[in-house]
Protein backbone atom coordinates (compact mmCIF):
# COMPACT_ATOMS: atom_id res chain seq x y z
CA UNK A 1 0.00 0.00 0.00
CA UNK A 2 1.21 3.01 -1.03
CA UNK A 3 1.55 5.85 1.30
CA UNK A 4 -1.66 7.77 2.16
CA UNK A 5 -2.73 11.33 3.60
CA UNK A 6 -4.89 11.64 6.20
CA UNK A 7 -6.51 14.79 7.51
CA UNK A 8 -9.05 15.28 10.16
CA UNK A 9 -10.36 19.17 10.37
CA UNK A 10 -12.84 20.40 13.48
CA UNK A 11 -14.79 23.31 13.20
CA UNK A 12 -18.12 24.00 14.40
CA UNK A 13 -20.95 23.83 12.70
CA UNK A 14 -21.75 27.45 10.18
CA UNK A 15 -17.45 27.14 9.78
CA UNK A 16 -17.25 25.45 7.21
CA UNK A 17 -15.08 22.53 7.72
CA UNK A 18 -17.07 19.98 5.71
CA UNK A 19 -16.83 22.64 2.59
CA UNK A 20 -13.01 22.86 3.57
CA UNK A 21 -12.58 18.91 3.23
CA UNK A 22 -14.50 18.90 -0.16
CA UNK A 23 -12.73 21.95 -1.70
CA UNK A 24 -9.36 20.56 -0.40
CA UNK A 25 -10.24 16.77 -1.88
CA UNK A 26 -11.54 18.40 -5.27
CA UNK A 27 -8.13 20.21 -5.84
CA UNK A 28 -6.28 17.14 -4.80
CA UNK A 29 -8.15 15.41 -7.65
CA UNK A 30 -7.93 17.98 -10.16
CA UNK A 31 -3.87 17.45 -9.84
CA UNK A 32 -3.86 13.57 -10.33
CA UNK A 33 -4.62 12.44 -6.65
CA UNK A 34 -7.11 10.07 -5.77
CA UNK A 35 -9.34 11.10 -3.06
CA UNK A 36 -11.92 11.07 -0.39
CA UNK A 37 -13.62 13.75 1.85
CA UNK A 38 -15.95 12.45 3.78
CA UNK A 39 -17.84 14.72 7.11
CA UNK A 40 -18.69 13.39 10.90
CA UNK A 41 -22.43 13.39 10.89
CA UNK A 42 -23.72 13.80 14.15
CA UNK A 43 -26.75 16.50 15.37
CA UNK A 44 -26.10 19.52 13.07
CA UNK A 45 -26.45 22.64 14.79
CA UNK A 46 -24.85 26.16 14.27
CA UNK A 47 -21.90 26.10 16.61
CA UNK A 48 -21.82 22.65 17.47
CA UNK A 49 -18.57 20.70 17.01
CA UNK A 50 -17.92 19.05 13.73
CA UNK A 51 -15.70 17.28 11.96
CA UNK A 52 -14.85 16.15 8.29
CA UNK A 53 -11.53 14.06 6.79
CA UNK A 54 -9.91 13.95 3.83
CA UNK A 55 -7.75 11.03 2.58
CA UNK A 56 -5.45 11.82 -0.06
CA UNK A 57 -3.35 9.18 -2.48
CA UNK A 58 -1.20 8.50 -5.15
CA UNK A 59 -3.50 4.80 -5.40
CA UNK A 60 -7.20 4.28 -5.62
CA UNK A 61 -8.83 4.57 -2.01
CA UNK A 62 -10.87 1.61 -1.27
CA UNK A 63 -10.80 1.97 2.67
CA UNK A 64 -14.46 3.13 3.58
CA UNK A 65 -13.89 3.29 7.32
CA UNK A 66 -13.26 6.32 9.52
CA UNK A 67 -9.64 7.83 10.33
CA UNK A 68 -8.47 7.59 13.69
CA UNK A 69 -4.46 8.87 13.11
CA UNK A 70 -4.89 11.68 11.16
CA UNK A 71 -1.08 12.85 10.32
CA UNK A 72 -2.85 16.20 9.87
CA UNK A 73 -5.05 18.11 11.76
CA UNK A 74 -6.83 21.98 11.02
CA UNK A 75 -8.71 23.24 13.74
CA UNK A 76 -10.62 26.21 12.75
CA UNK A 77 -11.88 26.96 16.24
CA UNK A 78 -9.38 27.72 18.70
CA UNK A 79 -12.06 27.73 21.56
CA UNK A 80 -12.31 23.60 21.31
CA UNK A 81 -8.20 24.17 23.55
CA UNK A 82 -9.81 22.29 26.87
CA UNK A 83 -13.32 20.73 25.47
CA UNK A 84 -12.95 18.86 22.21
CA UNK A 85 -9.79 16.56 22.20
CA UNK A 86 -8.50 17.61 18.83
CA UNK A 87 -4.90 15.86 19.88
CA UNK A 88 -7.00 12.17 19.78
CA UNK A 89 -5.23 9.42 17.58
CA UNK A 90 -2.46 11.80 16.02
CA UNK A 91 0.56 10.14 15.58
CA UNK A 92 4.31 11.12 16.57
CA UNK A 93 5.51 12.95 13.20
CA UNK A 94 1.78 14.18 12.83
CA UNK A 95 0.97 18.30 12.51
CA UNK A 96 -1.50 20.55 14.33
CA UNK A 97 -2.74 23.26 12.63
CA UNK A 98 -4.76 25.93 14.30
CA UNK A 99 -6.81 29.24 13.71
CA UNK A 100 -5.23 31.26 16.28
CA UNK A 101 -3.21 34.96 16.53
CA UNK A 102 -0.92 33.00 19.04
CA UNK A 103 2.03 31.75 18.25
CA UNK A 104 2.63 27.63 18.43
CA UNK A 105 4.61 28.40 21.22
CA UNK A 106 1.59 29.98 23.42
CA UNK A 107 -0.63 27.58 21.59
CA UNK A 108 1.68 24.56 22.89
CA UNK A 109 1.34 26.06 26.48
CA UNK A 110 -2.18 26.58 26.37
CA UNK A 111 -3.36 22.99 25.33
CA UNK A 112 -0.29 21.45 27.88
CA UNK A 113 0.80 19.80 24.77
CA UNK A 114 3.85 18.17 25.80
CA UNK A 115 4.60 15.30 23.49
CA UNK A 116 7.48 17.50 20.91
CA UNK A 117 6.92 14.87 18.51
CA UNK A 118 3.39 16.82 17.35
CA UNK A 119 4.41 19.69 15.55
CA UNK A 120 1.73 22.91 16.01
CA UNK A 121 1.20 25.52 13.50
CA UNK A 122 -0.55 28.73 13.91
CA UNK A 123 -2.54 30.92 11.49
CA UNK A 124 -4.65 33.83 12.35
CA UNK A 125 -7.63 32.02 9.84
CA UNK A 126 -10.61 34.34 10.88
CA UNK A 127 -8.40 37.77 10.58
CA UNK A 128 -7.71 36.76 7.22
CA UNK A 129 -10.89 35.49 6.53
CA UNK A 130 -12.18 38.87 7.76
CA UNK A 131 -9.68 41.27 5.89
CA UNK A 132 -10.17 39.47 2.26
CA UNK A 133 -13.68 37.88 2.48
CA UNK A 134 -15.06 40.56 4.81
CA UNK A 135 -16.58 37.73 7.04
CA UNK A 136 -14.88 35.81 9.83
CA UNK A 137 -15.11 32.45 7.94
CA UNK A 138 -11.86 30.56 8.63
CA UNK A 139 -12.54 27.26 5.94
CA UNK A 140 -10.63 28.90 3.12
CA UNK A 141 -7.77 30.11 4.77
CA UNK A 142 -7.41 26.83 6.52
CA UNK A 143 -6.88 25.09 3.86
CA UNK A 144 -4.31 27.49 2.33
CA UNK A 145 -2.56 26.59 5.82
CA UNK A 146 -2.98 22.57 4.95
CA UNK A 147 -1.60 22.88 1.57
CA UNK A 148 1.59 24.43 3.25
CA UNK A 149 1.75 22.05 5.62
CA UNK A 150 1.17 19.12 3.43
CA UNK A 151 3.24 19.66 0.65
CA UNK A 152 0.91 17.76 -1.22
CA UNK A 153 -0.27 19.73 -3.17
CA UNK A 154 0.95 22.86 -5.59
CA UNK A 155 -0.25 26.10 -4.33
CA UNK A 156 -1.33 27.71 -7.94
CA UNK A 157 -2.83 24.60 -8.80
CA UNK A 158 -5.06 24.53 -5.86
CA UNK A 159 -6.14 28.73 -6.40
CA UNK A 160 -6.89 27.61 -9.91
CA UNK A 161 -9.51 25.13 -8.80
CA UNK A 162 -10.80 26.57 -6.27
CA UNK A 163 -11.55 29.34 -8.07
CA UNK A 164 -13.07 27.61 -11.05
CA UNK A 165 -15.35 25.79 -8.64
CA UNK A 166 -16.39 29.09 -6.90
CA UNK A 167 -16.97 30.72 -9.91
CA UNK A 168 -19.74 28.65 -10.85
CA UNK A 169 -21.32 28.63 -6.79
CA UNK A 170 -20.99 32.55 -6.48
CA UNK A 171 -21.73 33.22 -10.35
CA UNK A 172 -23.10 37.21 -9.64
CA UNK A 173 -20.18 37.56 -6.53
CA UNK A 174 -17.00 37.71 -8.13
CA UNK A 175 -15.53 39.84 -4.85
CA UNK A 176 -16.21 36.58 -3.07
CA UNK A 177 -14.25 34.32 -5.33
CA UNK A 178 -11.51 36.79 -5.54
CA UNK A 179 -11.55 37.13 -0.97
CA UNK A 180 -11.13 33.62 -1.40
CA UNK A 181 -8.52 33.25 -3.59
CA UNK A 182 -7.07 36.23 -1.62
CA UNK A 183 -7.27 34.70 1.95
CA UNK A 184 -5.76 30.82 0.42
CA UNK A 185 -3.09 32.49 -0.41
CA UNK A 186 -2.31 34.99 2.71
CA UNK A 187 -3.16 31.76 5.21
CA UNK A 188 -0.54 29.80 2.99
CA UNK A 189 1.68 32.66 3.49
CA UNK A 190 1.63 33.42 7.07
CA UNK A 191 1.18 30.12 8.53
CA UNK A 192 3.92 29.48 11.07
CA UNK A 193 5.29 26.49 12.08
CA UNK A 194 7.34 25.09 15.46
CA UNK B 1 -16.24 -3.60 -10.85
CA UNK B 2 -12.52 -5.00 -10.16
CA UNK B 3 -10.09 -1.60 -8.93
CA UNK B 4 -8.97 -0.67 -12.15
CA UNK B 5 -6.45 2.46 -11.87
CA UNK B 6 -7.34 5.38 -14.28
CA UNK B 7 -5.94 8.53 -14.67
CA UNK B 8 -7.16 10.84 -11.54
CA UNK B 9 -7.20 13.72 -13.73
CA UNK B 10 -9.79 12.44 -15.94
CA UNK B 11 -12.32 12.36 -13.18
CA UNK B 12 -14.64 14.39 -11.60
CA UNK B 13 -14.63 14.77 -7.44
CA UNK B 14 -18.29 13.68 -6.69
CA UNK B 15 -19.97 12.77 -3.99
CA UNK B 16 -22.35 9.60 -3.70
CA UNK B 17 -25.48 11.44 -4.20
CA UNK B 18 -23.96 13.80 -6.50
CA UNK B 19 -22.57 10.98 -9.20
CA UNK B 20 -26.44 9.46 -8.85
CA UNK B 21 -28.16 12.91 -9.50
CA UNK B 22 -25.51 13.19 -12.60
CA UNK B 23 -26.63 10.08 -13.68
CA UNK B 24 -30.08 10.59 -13.58
CA UNK B 25 -29.48 14.23 -15.39
CA UNK B 26 -27.62 11.88 -18.22
CA UNK B 27 -30.74 9.03 -17.95
CA UNK B 28 -32.65 12.18 -18.46
CA UNK B 29 -36.04 10.47 -17.38
CA UNK B 30 -39.83 11.27 -18.29
CA UNK B 31 -40.58 11.94 -14.84
CA UNK B 32 -39.35 11.92 -11.22
CA UNK B 33 -41.96 11.99 -8.27
CA UNK B 34 -39.71 12.22 -5.17
CA UNK B 35 -40.21 12.76 -1.88
CA UNK B 36 -36.85 14.05 0.21
CA UNK B 37 -34.69 11.89 3.13
CA UNK B 38 -31.80 11.98 4.93
CA UNK B 39 -29.37 10.44 3.34
CA UNK B 40 -31.28 10.48 -0.35
CA UNK B 41 -32.27 13.81 -0.20
CA UNK B 42 -29.72 15.68 -1.83
CA UNK B 43 -29.50 13.30 -5.44
CA UNK B 44 -33.66 15.06 -5.29
CA UNK B 45 -32.68 18.59 -4.17
CA UNK B 46 -29.81 18.85 -7.03
CA UNK B 47 -31.69 16.67 -10.02
CA UNK B 48 -34.70 19.31 -9.08
CA UNK B 49 -32.07 22.11 -9.82
CA UNK B 50 -31.53 20.06 -13.02
CA UNK B 51 -35.06 20.97 -14.31
CA UNK B 52 -35.29 24.09 -13.12
CA UNK B 53 -32.49 25.38 -14.94
CA UNK B 54 -33.60 23.71 -18.26
CA UNK B 55 -30.88 20.81 -18.01
CA UNK B 56 -33.14 18.17 -18.38
CA UNK B 57 -37.03 17.88 -20.11
CA UNK B 58 -38.43 15.99 -17.07
CA UNK B 59 -41.60 16.41 -15.21
CA UNK B 60 -40.52 16.46 -11.19
CA UNK B 61 -43.38 15.84 -8.90
CA UNK B 62 -42.77 17.13 -5.77
CA UNK B 63 -45.17 15.12 -3.63
CA UNK B 64 -46.31 14.80 -0.37
CA UNK B 65 -44.83 11.47 0.97
CA UNK B 66 -43.13 8.65 -0.49
CA UNK B 67 -46.29 6.66 -0.38
CA UNK B 68 -47.36 9.16 -2.97
CA UNK B 69 -43.51 9.22 -4.72
CA UNK B 70 -44.19 5.51 -5.62
CA UNK B 71 -47.39 5.66 -6.58
CA UNK B 72 -47.15 8.70 -9.05
CA UNK B 73 -43.99 6.96 -10.02
CA UNK B 74 -46.10 3.74 -10.91
CA UNK B 75 -49.03 6.21 -12.79
CA UNK B 76 -46.26 7.59 -15.20
CA UNK B 77 -44.18 4.38 -15.95
CA UNK B 78 -47.98 2.73 -16.54
CA UNK B 79 -48.43 5.58 -18.85
CA UNK B 80 -45.94 4.98 -20.70
CA UNK B 81 -42.94 7.45 -19.72
CA UNK B 82 -39.16 6.13 -18.06
CA UNK B 83 -40.13 6.85 -14.60
CA UNK B 84 -37.98 7.20 -11.63
CA UNK B 85 -37.89 8.06 -7.89
CA UNK B 86 -35.19 7.99 -4.49
CA UNK B 87 -35.36 7.06 -1.16
CA UNK B 88 -34.25 5.49 2.35
CA UNK B 89 -34.86 3.63 5.00
CA UNK B 90 -38.57 4.75 6.08
CA UNK B 91 -39.00 6.42 3.15
CA UNK B 92 -38.43 2.99 1.37
CA UNK B 93 -40.71 1.57 4.15
CA UNK B 94 -43.89 3.89 3.92
CA UNK B 95 -43.51 2.82 -0.11
CA UNK B 96 -43.90 -1.13 0.50
CA UNK B 97 -47.27 -1.46 -0.74
CA UNK B 98 -46.58 0.55 -3.56
CA UNK B 99 -43.14 -1.66 -4.07
CA UNK B 100 -45.29 -4.87 -4.80
CA UNK B 101 -47.65 -2.80 -7.06
CA UNK B 102 -44.89 -1.75 -9.12
CA UNK B 103 -42.83 -4.90 -9.92
CA UNK B 104 -46.66 -6.76 -9.90
CA UNK B 105 -47.57 -4.66 -12.64
CA UNK B 106 -44.07 -5.10 -14.36
CA UNK B 107 -42.73 -1.49 -14.57
CA UNK B 108 -39.66 -1.05 -14.97
CA UNK B 109 -39.09 2.02 -12.40
CA UNK B 110 -34.88 2.47 -11.61
CA UNK B 111 -34.55 3.78 -7.99
CA UNK B 112 -31.50 4.60 -6.05
CA UNK B 113 -32.09 3.59 -2.47
CA UNK B 114 -29.58 5.33 0.08
CA UNK B 115 -29.13 2.95 2.34
CA UNK B 116 -30.01 3.70 6.04
CA UNK B 117 -31.21 2.11 9.05
CA UNK B 118 -34.72 1.67 9.72
CA UNK B 119 -36.34 3.30 13.02
CA UNK B 120 -36.55 2.87 16.01
CA UNK B 121 -34.85 4.12 17.64
CA UNK B 122 -34.17 7.04 15.09
CA UNK B 123 -30.88 6.84 13.23
CA UNK B 124 -29.84 8.34 10.19
CA UNK B 125 -26.88 6.27 9.30
CA UNK B 126 -25.70 3.31 6.63
CA UNK B 127 -27.21 -0.19 7.49
CA UNK B 128 -29.31 -2.29 4.88
CA UNK B 129 -32.41 -2.88 6.91
CA UNK B 130 -34.52 -1.16 4.60
CA UNK B 131 -33.49 -2.64 1.05
CA UNK B 132 -33.57 -6.30 2.84
CA UNK B 133 -37.15 -5.14 4.28
CA UNK B 134 -37.58 -5.06 0.21
CA UNK B 135 -35.64 -7.99 -0.41
CA UNK B 136 -38.70 -9.94 -1.58
CA UNK B 137 -40.86 -7.35 -3.20
CA UNK B 138 -39.99 -8.49 -6.58
CA UNK B 139 -37.38 -5.69 -7.52
CA UNK B 140 -34.09 -5.79 -8.87
CA UNK B 141 -31.43 -4.98 -6.21
CA UNK B 142 -28.06 -3.61 -6.74
CA UNK B 143 -25.43 -3.33 -4.68
CA UNK B 144 -22.40 -0.24 -4.78
CA UNK B 145 -19.08 -0.62 -3.37
CA UNK B 146 -18.41 3.19 -3.76
CA UNK B 147 -19.87 6.47 -5.49
CA UNK B 148 -18.13 5.04 -9.11
CA UNK B 149 -20.56 1.77 -8.81
CA UNK B 150 -23.41 4.13 -7.91
CA UNK B 151 -22.91 5.67 -10.67
CA UNK B 152 -22.37 2.71 -13.20
CA UNK B 153 -24.93 0.78 -11.74
CA UNK B 154 -27.97 3.65 -12.16
CA UNK B 155 -27.05 3.10 -16.01
CA UNK B 156 -27.49 -0.65 -16.00
CA UNK B 157 -30.37 -0.80 -13.97
CA UNK B 158 -32.09 1.38 -16.59
CA UNK B 159 -31.48 -1.49 -19.18
CA UNK B 160 -31.96 -4.47 -17.12
CA UNK B 161 -35.21 -3.18 -15.73
CA UNK B 162 -37.05 -2.27 -19.77
CA UNK B 163 -35.20 -5.52 -21.11
CA UNK B 164 -38.05 -7.43 -22.59
CA UNK B 165 -37.05 -10.37 -20.76
CA UNK B 166 -37.14 -8.53 -17.35
CA UNK B 167 -39.60 -6.04 -17.36
CA UNK B 168 -39.26 -5.61 -13.55
CA UNK B 169 -38.52 -2.42 -10.78
CA UNK B 170 -35.09 -2.16 -10.04
CA UNK B 171 -33.32 -0.57 -6.85
CA UNK B 172 -29.71 0.94 -6.95
CA UNK B 173 -28.44 0.67 -3.30
CA UNK B 174 -25.59 2.63 -1.98
CA UNK B 175 -24.44 3.30 1.84
CA UNK B 176 -26.04 6.26 3.50
CA UNK B 177 -23.79 8.53 4.31
CA UNK B 178 -20.46 6.46 4.10
CA UNK B 179 -20.92 6.66 0.11
CA UNK B 180 -23.77 9.42 -0.52
CA UNK B 181 -22.00 12.02 1.24
CA UNK B 182 -18.43 10.96 0.88
CA UNK B 183 -16.56 12.04 -2.12
CA UNK B 184 -14.57 10.31 -4.29
CA UNK B 185 -13.45 10.19 -7.32
CA UNK B 186 -15.91 9.20 -10.34
CA UNK B 187 -14.99 8.53 -14.06
CA UNK B 188 -18.24 9.62 -15.43
CA UNK B 189 -19.25 9.18 -19.15
CA UNK B 190 -19.89 11.82 -21.93
CA UNK B 191 -23.76 12.39 -22.44
CA UNK B 192 -24.22 11.03 -25.63
CA UNK B 193 -22.76 7.45 -25.08
CA UNK B 194 -24.85 7.22 -22.20
CA UNK B 195 -27.62 8.51 -24.38
CA UNK B 196 -26.87 5.54 -26.74
CA UNK B 197 -26.41 2.67 -24.06
CA UNK B 198 -29.48 3.60 -22.44
CA UNK B 199 -31.89 3.86 -25.94
CA UNK B 200 -35.40 5.06 -26.05
CA UNK B 201 -37.78 3.64 -23.53
CA UNK B 202 -39.65 1.34 -25.21
CA UNK B 203 -42.39 -0.93 -24.09
CA UNK B 204 -44.99 -2.84 -25.69
CA UNK B 205 -48.02 -1.40 -24.66
CA UNK B 206 -49.04 1.49 -22.02
CA UNK B 207 -52.03 3.10 -20.79
CA UNK B 208 -51.44 5.87 -23.36
CA UNK B 209 -51.28 4.20 -26.24
CA UNK B 210 -54.62 4.98 -27.57
CA UNK B 211 -54.04 2.24 -30.78
CA UNK B 212 -54.08 -0.61 -28.30
CA UNK B 213 -56.68 0.28 -25.46
CA UNK B 214 -55.96 -1.48 -22.70
CA UNK B 215 -56.37 -1.95 -18.61
CA UNK B 216 -53.56 -2.15 -16.13
CA UNK B 217 -53.86 -3.39 -12.64
CA UNK B 218 -57.61 -4.57 -12.55
CA UNK B 219 -58.54 -7.17 -10.10
CA UNK B 220 -56.77 -10.53 -10.40
CA UNK B 221 -58.32 -13.34 -8.74
CA UNK B 222 -58.24 -16.88 -7.89
CA UNK B 223 -58.24 -17.13 -12.11
CA UNK B 224 -55.01 -15.60 -13.08
CA UNK B 225 -53.18 -14.30 -10.14
CA UNK B 226 -51.19 -17.31 -9.59
CA UNK B 227 -49.79 -17.33 -13.47
CA UNK B 228 -49.25 -13.45 -13.30
CA UNK B 229 -46.86 -14.12 -9.99
CA UNK B 230 -45.20 -17.15 -11.64
CA UNK B 231 -44.49 -15.34 -14.66
CA UNK B 232 -42.70 -12.61 -12.56
CA UNK B 233 -40.71 -15.38 -10.53
CA UNK B 234 -39.54 -16.56 -14.16
CA UNK B 235 -38.86 -12.75 -15.35
CA UNK B 236 -36.75 -12.34 -11.92
CA UNK B 237 -34.87 -16.18 -13.22
CA UNK B 238 -34.32 -14.46 -16.60
CA UNK B 239 -32.93 -11.22 -15.24
CA UNK B 240 -29.37 -12.93 -14.46
CA UNK B 241 -28.41 -13.23 -17.55
CA UNK B 242 -29.58 -10.04 -18.85
CA UNK B 243 -27.67 -8.38 -16.04
CA UNK B 244 -24.62 -10.52 -16.78
CA UNK B 245 -25.09 -9.46 -20.76
CA UNK B 246 -25.54 -5.83 -20.15
CA UNK B 247 -22.58 -5.40 -17.88
CA UNK B 248 -20.52 -6.82 -20.44
CA UNK B 249 -21.88 -4.19 -23.21
CA UNK B 250 -21.35 -1.40 -20.78
CA UNK B 251 -17.68 -2.47 -20.09
CA UNK B 252 -17.02 -2.16 -23.88
CA UNK B 253 -18.36 1.86 -22.99
CA UNK B 254 -16.74 2.30 -19.93
CA UNK B 255 -13.66 0.08 -19.32
CA UNK B 256 -15.09 -0.95 -16.13
CA UNK B 257 -16.24 -4.15 -15.47
CA UNK B 258 -18.93 -5.93 -14.06
CA UNK B 259 -21.02 -9.10 -12.98
CA UNK B 260 -23.33 -10.80 -10.55
CA UNK B 261 -20.48 -10.53 -8.34
CA UNK B 262 -16.58 -9.54 -7.59
CA UNK B 263 -13.66 -12.45 -6.49
CA UNK B 264 -10.66 -10.93 -5.08
CA UNK B 265 -7.85 -12.79 -4.19
CA UNK B 266 -10.50 -16.00 -3.83
CA UNK B 267 -8.75 -18.41 -6.44
CA UNK B 268 -6.79 -19.85 -3.80
CA UNK B 269 -8.34 -18.58 -0.56
CA UNK B 270 -9.35 -20.99 2.61
CA UNK B 271 -11.32 -18.38 4.26
CA UNK B 272 -14.02 -16.07 2.57
CA UNK B 273 -15.36 -12.81 3.33
CA UNK B 274 -19.30 -12.54 1.67
CA UNK B 275 -20.09 -8.67 1.39
CA UNK B 276 -22.16 -6.13 0.29
CA UNK B 277 -21.46 -2.48 -0.22
CA UNK B 278 -19.38 -0.05 0.77
CA UNK B 279 -17.23 -2.52 3.24
CA UNK B 280 -15.88 -4.38 0.36
CA UNK B 281 -13.57 -1.78 0.15
CA UNK B 282 -12.38 -1.92 3.62
CA UNK B 283 -12.34 -5.75 3.32
CA UNK B 284 -10.37 -5.47 0.50
CA UNK B 285 -7.63 -3.61 2.20
CA UNK B 286 -7.47 -5.62 4.72
CA UNK B 287 -7.22 -8.83 2.92
CA UNK B 288 -3.96 -7.06 1.05
CA UNK B 289 -2.48 -6.63 4.92
CA UNK B 290 -3.30 -9.88 5.89
CA UNK B 291 -2.13 -11.74 2.60
CA UNK B 292 1.39 -10.04 3.46
CA UNK B 293 1.38 -11.93 6.87
CA UNK B 294 0.21 -15.28 5.08
CA UNK B 295 -2.87 -15.70 5.60
CA UNK B 296 -5.08 -17.24 2.78
CA UNK B 297 -8.51 -15.13 2.84
CA UNK B 298 -10.34 -13.56 -0.02
CA UNK B 299 -13.40 -11.45 -0.56
CA UNK B 300 -16.60 -12.43 -2.96
CA UNK B 301 -18.60 -8.71 -2.93
CA UNK B 302 -22.07 -9.32 -4.55
CA UNK B 303 -23.34 -6.72 -6.37
CA UNK B 304 -26.82 -8.55 -7.60
CA UNK B 305 -28.52 -9.74 -4.43
CA UNK B 306 -31.84 -10.32 -6.62
CA UNK B 307 -31.92 -11.97 -7.99
CA UNK B 308 -29.78 -14.35 -5.84
CA UNK B 309 -27.09 -15.61 -7.86
CA UNK B 310 -27.19 -19.74 -5.96
CA UNK B 311 -25.71 -21.44 -8.64
CA UNK B 312 -22.39 -18.85 -9.29
CA UNK B 313 -21.99 -18.49 -5.93
CA UNK B 314 -22.43 -22.23 -4.54
CA UNK B 315 -19.42 -22.55 -7.31
CA UNK B 316 -17.35 -20.06 -6.58
CA UNK B 317 -16.87 -20.63 -2.88
CA UNK B 318 -16.76 -24.47 -3.10
CA UNK B 319 -13.03 -24.51 -2.51
CA UNK B 320 -12.89 -22.98 0.58
CA UNK B 321 -13.19 -24.15 4.22
CA UNK B 322 -14.86 -21.18 6.20
CA UNK B 323 -16.89 -18.33 4.58
CA UNK B 324 -17.62 -15.47 7.14
CA UNK B 325 -20.80 -13.78 5.74
CA UNK B 326 -21.20 -10.21 7.00
CA UNK B 327 -24.68 -8.70 6.81
CA UNK B 328 -25.27 -5.21 7.37
CA UNK B 329 -29.09 -5.72 9.16
CA UNK B 330 -30.45 -8.99 11.17
CA UNK B 331 -33.41 -10.12 10.24
CA UNK B 332 -33.91 -11.22 14.39
CA UNK B 333 -34.80 -14.94 12.75
CA UNK B 334 -32.67 -15.81 15.52
CA UNK B 335 -30.21 -17.34 13.13
CA UNK B 336 -28.75 -14.33 11.61
CA UNK B 337 -29.31 -11.70 8.85
CA UNK B 338 -30.54 -12.13 4.84
CA UNK B 339 -27.26 -12.64 3.32
CA UNK B 340 -26.51 -15.49 5.73
CA UNK B 341 -29.62 -17.08 5.35
CA UNK B 342 -30.29 -17.19 1.99
CA UNK B 343 -26.30 -17.97 1.28
CA UNK B 344 -26.40 -20.92 4.04
CA UNK B 345 -29.24 -22.69 2.18
CA UNK B 346 -27.04 -22.71 -0.98
CA UNK B 347 -24.49 -23.88 0.37
CA UNK B 348 -26.35 -26.89 1.68
CA UNK B 349 -25.94 -28.84 -1.29
CA UNK B 350 -22.22 -27.90 -1.83
CA UNK B 351 -20.56 -31.18 -2.42
CA UNK B 352 -17.33 -29.56 -0.23
CA UNK B 353 -20.23 -27.98 2.50
CA UNK B 354 -17.61 -25.17 3.33
CA UNK B 355 -18.55 -24.14 7.13
CA UNK B 356 -20.16 -21.09 7.02
CA UNK B 357 -21.00 -18.33 9.80
CA UNK B 358 -22.42 -14.97 10.11
CA UNK B 359 -20.93 -12.01 10.94
CA UNK B 360 -23.55 -8.99 11.68
CA UNK B 361 -21.82 -5.37 11.72
CA UNK B 362 -22.58 -1.86 11.19
CA UNK B 363 -25.90 -1.65 12.15
CA UNK B 364 -27.00 2.21 12.52
CA UNK B 365 -23.71 3.66 11.00
CA UNK B 366 -21.33 2.04 13.42
CA UNK B 367 -17.96 2.28 11.81
CA UNK B 368 -16.65 -1.00 10.02
CA UNK B 369 -12.54 -0.98 10.19
CA UNK B 370 -9.43 -2.85 9.43
CA UNK B 371 -9.14 -3.80 13.00
CA UNK B 372 -12.96 -5.59 12.98
CA UNK B 373 -12.62 -7.07 9.99
CA UNK B 374 -9.38 -8.38 10.77
CA UNK B 375 -10.61 -9.86 13.61
CA UNK B 376 -13.25 -11.51 11.79
CA UNK B 377 -10.77 -12.88 9.77
CA UNK B 378 -8.97 -14.33 12.85
CA UNK B 379 -11.73 -15.92 14.38
CA UNK B 380 -12.68 -17.52 11.00
CA UNK B 381 -8.91 -19.08 11.31
CA UNK B 382 -9.88 -20.17 14.41
CA UNK B 383 -12.75 -21.87 12.94
CA UNK B 384 -11.08 -23.69 10.14
CA UNK B 385 -8.40 -24.94 12.48
CA UNK B 386 -10.96 -26.20 14.82
CA UNK B 387 -12.99 -27.81 11.92
CA UNK B 388 -16.43 -26.93 13.41
CA UNK B 389 -18.40 -23.81 14.13
CA UNK B 390 -18.82 -22.77 18.08
CA UNK B 391 -21.88 -20.20 16.75
CA UNK B 392 -23.46 -19.23 13.55
CA UNK B 393 -24.48 -15.47 14.16
CA UNK B 394 -21.67 -13.00 15.66
CA UNK B 395 -22.10 -9.38 16.25
CA UNK B 396 -18.97 -7.26 15.13
CA UNK B 397 -18.27 -4.27 16.96
CA UNK B 398 -21.15 -4.08 19.48
CA UNK B 399 -20.95 -3.54 23.69
CA UNK B 400 -22.40 -6.72 24.49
Amino acid sequence: MAEMLEIRWHGRGGQGAKTAALLFAEAAAAAGKFIQAFPEYGPERMGAPVISYNRVSEEPITLHSGIESPQYVAVLDPSFVGSVDFTAGVPDGGVIIINTGDTPAEMRNRMGLKNMSIRLCTVDASAIAQDTIGRAIPNTPMLGAIVKATGTLDLETVLVDVESKMKKKFRDKPEIVQGNVDAIRRAYEEVVSE
Amino acid sequence: MSVVKQDPRNSTALTGNEAVAQAMRQIEPDVVAAYPITPQTEIVQIFSTYVSDGLVNTEYVPVESEHSAMSATVGSAASGARSMTATSANGLALMWEILYIASGTRLPIVMPVVNRALSGPINIHCDHSDAMGARDSGWIQLFSENAQEAYDNMFQAVRIAEHPDVRLPAMVCLDGFIISHGMENVFTLEDNAIREFIGDYMIERSLLDVEQPMTLGPLDLQDFYFEHKRAEAEAMVRSKKVIQSIAEEYEKLSGRSYGLFEEYKLDDAEIAIVVLGSTAGTARYTIDQLRAQGIKVGMLKLRVFRPFPFEELKQALAHVNVIGVMDRADSFSSIGGPLFSELRAVMYDSETRPLITNYIYGLGGRDINPRLIEQMVRELADVQEAGRLNQYVNYLGVRE
